[in-house]
């Protein structure tokens, strides 16, 4: 959750050094950046190459025959040919989240940030306590929320909201859900960081040079806010597009999502092939989505 | 109600606003005529901000009025009135551009074509060129002007000013003050100015209303203020003041005789704000002179003597603290003209003054004298 500290930029350099220490001294940022950049060459660079080397293997290979490099390019085709639905339904259902979240997440965010007094603290606790459980038990408890015999499920029968036999579980409901509160947190924070930096001065300014409350909103609470927007956004959307689990026990084979294909490539079919050009297409869609996203934001805080 | 008063004059009728128990402003009425200076003159809590947000509608009033020509606009959301704010901190939008800024009010009330009347507004604050910076990439001058700006352009009915000189050094503070005072009278737009500032508010005002608790002390014109006050608070507050704790014996002849300290002073009855009973006898230091001895005292003037205790020179003048028989320092500025020596500390010297320049106020029984140290800064300046 890096984006919730930011660092005030400029002032963080430290003083030059003197002229006759420099030498020795020259060295020490990179000496610092030494661990990190290990542990990202070791265990993101190399297996990344890895995985693209997996993409190109011979398809017709197998775990226990072994894999040759063959350069299949047409993996890559293959696999969008026989998967593109998942593809879809997986921005699909990110996409839904991700409104329902902004939609509950914006006004949370602000509520928080700007009204909540001293609770601020206890309310940003509330925010952050679900992840001291894990993803896997609170998406199980959501199984349990929305099973067939539950509150809720009865609830909506009784209003005529579902019908006699209607049901929330194994639905795409239940999956858009699952994500939306799964990920919620992630959108939350980085926005409060944001709209707790806003001077309400600024609103008081607004209001006195003539715009109305939802004026003021649009003019100048949400472009302030944007870069938080923009950052929770981001740390929603993409883990929500690849994730699988909420499909997996909240849906049925007809929600699955990419993730769920990849999964089952990977651990199932062992199709090693096809699982890692799965993986770079998820990526490639991400990185084009988060692009086409950031250039109409047009945040030059976030790239 | 407001049946005789001109279309634009600002007047406020027995405002009050209460936060909890503490009544910030305490039963206000005032009348602001349109196209004058107004400042609002206090120390901090006095409640002169607290009147100013009520004005622009962002503090609602707990009760009382305030009118604008003869429309109530106490209870008008703060975007539907017109009247727009110089804020302290300035509040520029840090995400638009100097020429949105200043374009803002008129967007929001729908206006097309602003280009022209930005660019008029800009140099009128002497901003021309800048439309496209950033408010971070100005310096707190320029803010202040843009701020300025973009209240000024929606041509408001009153333009609220809340400490706007506050962040500034004293140099451009001076070169502001003499540049808002140029727009004012070039633009004729009412000003309500909050400062702290007696110097400020003396400089730019045509009308000086000084608050204390929230209620006004004294409200007229700067230099009537200055020479006549009507409170120990305003003598004090408004410049430095002298003032002995006297008792006056009424007046007779034109004139109060009181006696003070065992001394027998007279002020004319002019300047008598009480003529009975415990009162202040004021003077002001620079209307003091000092001399060697008694017998050099012109005739008709009246003195006191002691001993100088301290001397400090600053350059415009020489700042004297002279201790009286009875314990007391006076205050006393001699300006450095070159017609006097300069007198050493220890020695004994007699302060006269032209009972015409004394007056007399208001003063509870049980208060001593009222005597202001020397500040190490020229007279009248900023503090």
């Amino acid at each position: 959750m890096s984006v919730l500290a930011h660092v005030p930029t400029g002032s963080g350099q430290s003083a030059p050094l003197p002229a006759a220490r420099s030498g020795r001294y020259r060295l020490l940022p990179y000496l610092l950046l030494l661990p990190g950049a290990a542990w990202l060459f070791l265990f993101f660079a190399v297996p990344l190459f890895q995985l693209a080397a997996a993409s190109l293997y011979d398809p017709s290979g197998s775990l226990s025959t072994g894999y040759a490099l063959t350069w299949a390019f047409g993996n890559y085709p293959e696999a969008l040919q026989a998967y593109w639905p998942q593809f879809t339904r997986s921005f699909l259902y990110a996409g839904i989240a991700l409104v329902l979240a902004l939609l509950m997440g914006y006004p949370l965010a602000y509520a928080i940030a700007q009204k909540a007094g001293r609770w601020k603290n206890l309310l940003l606790v509330c925010v952050i306590a679900p992840m001291f459980t894990s993803f896997l038990v609170r998406t199980l408890a959501w199984k349990t929320i929305l099973s067939d015999n539950g509150a809720l499920v009865g609830l909506l029968r009784d209003v005529h909201l579902l019908g006699a036999d209607g049901r929330l579980l194994a639905t795409p409901v239940a999956v858009v859900l699952g994500l939306t509160y799964n990920f919620l947190p992630f959108l939350v924070l980085p926005l409060y960081a944001s709209l707790e930096r806003l001077d309400h001065r600024l609103l008081e300014a607004a209001s006195d040079l003539y715009a109305s409350p939802v004026r003021a909103f649009r003019k100048v609470t949400l472009p302030l806010s944007m870069p938080g927007l923009v950052a929770g956004t981001l740390l929603f959307f993409i883990p929500a597009s690849g994730d699988y689990i909420n499909a997996e026990l909240l849906g049925t084979p007809n929600e699955y999502m990419i993730g769920n294909v990849i999964d089952s490539a990977f651990l199932v079919r062992l199709d090693y092939p096809q699982g890692a050009a799965l993986s770079f297409l998820l990526m490639a869609a991400i990185l084009a989505v988060v692009f086409v996203y950031l250039r109409r934001a047009g945040t030059d805080e976030v790239l | 109600m407001g049946h005789d008063a001109p279309a634009g004059d600002l007047r406020l009728a027995n405002l009050t606003k209460r936060f909890g128990v503490f009544t910030a402003v305490d039963d206000l009425s005032l009348t602001i005529p349109q196209g004058s200076f107004f400042a609002l003159l206090g120390a901090s809590g006095c409640g002169k901000t607290t009147t100013l947000r009520m004005i622009a509608g962002l503090e609602e009033p707990t009760s009382g009025q305030v009118l604008l020509g003869d429309r109530d606009i106490a209870r008008l959301r703060p975007y539907k009135r017109p009247v727009n704010t110089v804020f302290q901190s300035y509040a520029l939008f840090p995400h638009l551009d100097i020429f949105e800024n200043v374009a803002f009010g008129l967007r929001r009330r729908g206006i097309r074509s602003v280009g022209d009347q930005v660019e008029r507004m800009l140099s009128l604050v002497q901003l021309d060129g800048y439309g496209r910076r950033r408010p971070a990439q100005l310096s707190g001058g320029q803010q202040q002007r843009v701020a300025l700006a973009r209240a000024l352009i929606n041509h408001p009915k009153v333009l609220l000013l809340d400490e706007p000189l506050g962040a500034l050094d004293l140099k451009l503070r001076r070169q502001m003050q003499i540049e808002l005072k140029r727009i004012q009278t070039e633009v004729g737009i009412t000003f309500v100015h909050v400062t702290h500032d007696q110097e400020e508010a003396m400089t730019m005002a045509d009308t000086v209303a000084v608050m204390n608790a929230g209620r006004i002390e004294q409200l007229g014109a700067p230099a009537d203020m200055y020479e006549f006050p009507a409170t120990a608070f305003v003598a004090n507050f408004l410049g430095q003041s002298n003032l002995l704790a006297a008792e006056a014996a009424g007046a007779g002849g034109g004139e109060v005789a009181v006696s003070a300290h065992g001394g027998r002073f007279s002020v004319p009855a002019g300047r008598a704000r009480a003529d009975r009973g415990p009162v202040y006898l004021g003077v002001r230091p620079e209307k003091l002179h000092l001399v060697g001895s008694a017998d050099q005292v012109p005739a008709g003037h009246q003195h006191v003597t002691g001993v100088v205790t301290d001397a400090s020179y600053v350059g415009v003048s020489t700042q004297y603290l002279l201790r009286t028989g009875w314990g007391s320092e006076l205050t006393v500025f001699v300006a450095n003209s070159g017609a006097y020596g300069r007198l050493p500390v220890g020695t004994q010297a007699v302060a006269h003054w032209d009972p015409r320049h004394a007056f007399l106020l208001h003063r509870e029984p049980g208060e001593h004298d009222r005597t202001t140290p020397v500040l190490d800064e020229p007279v009248g300046a900023s503090s």
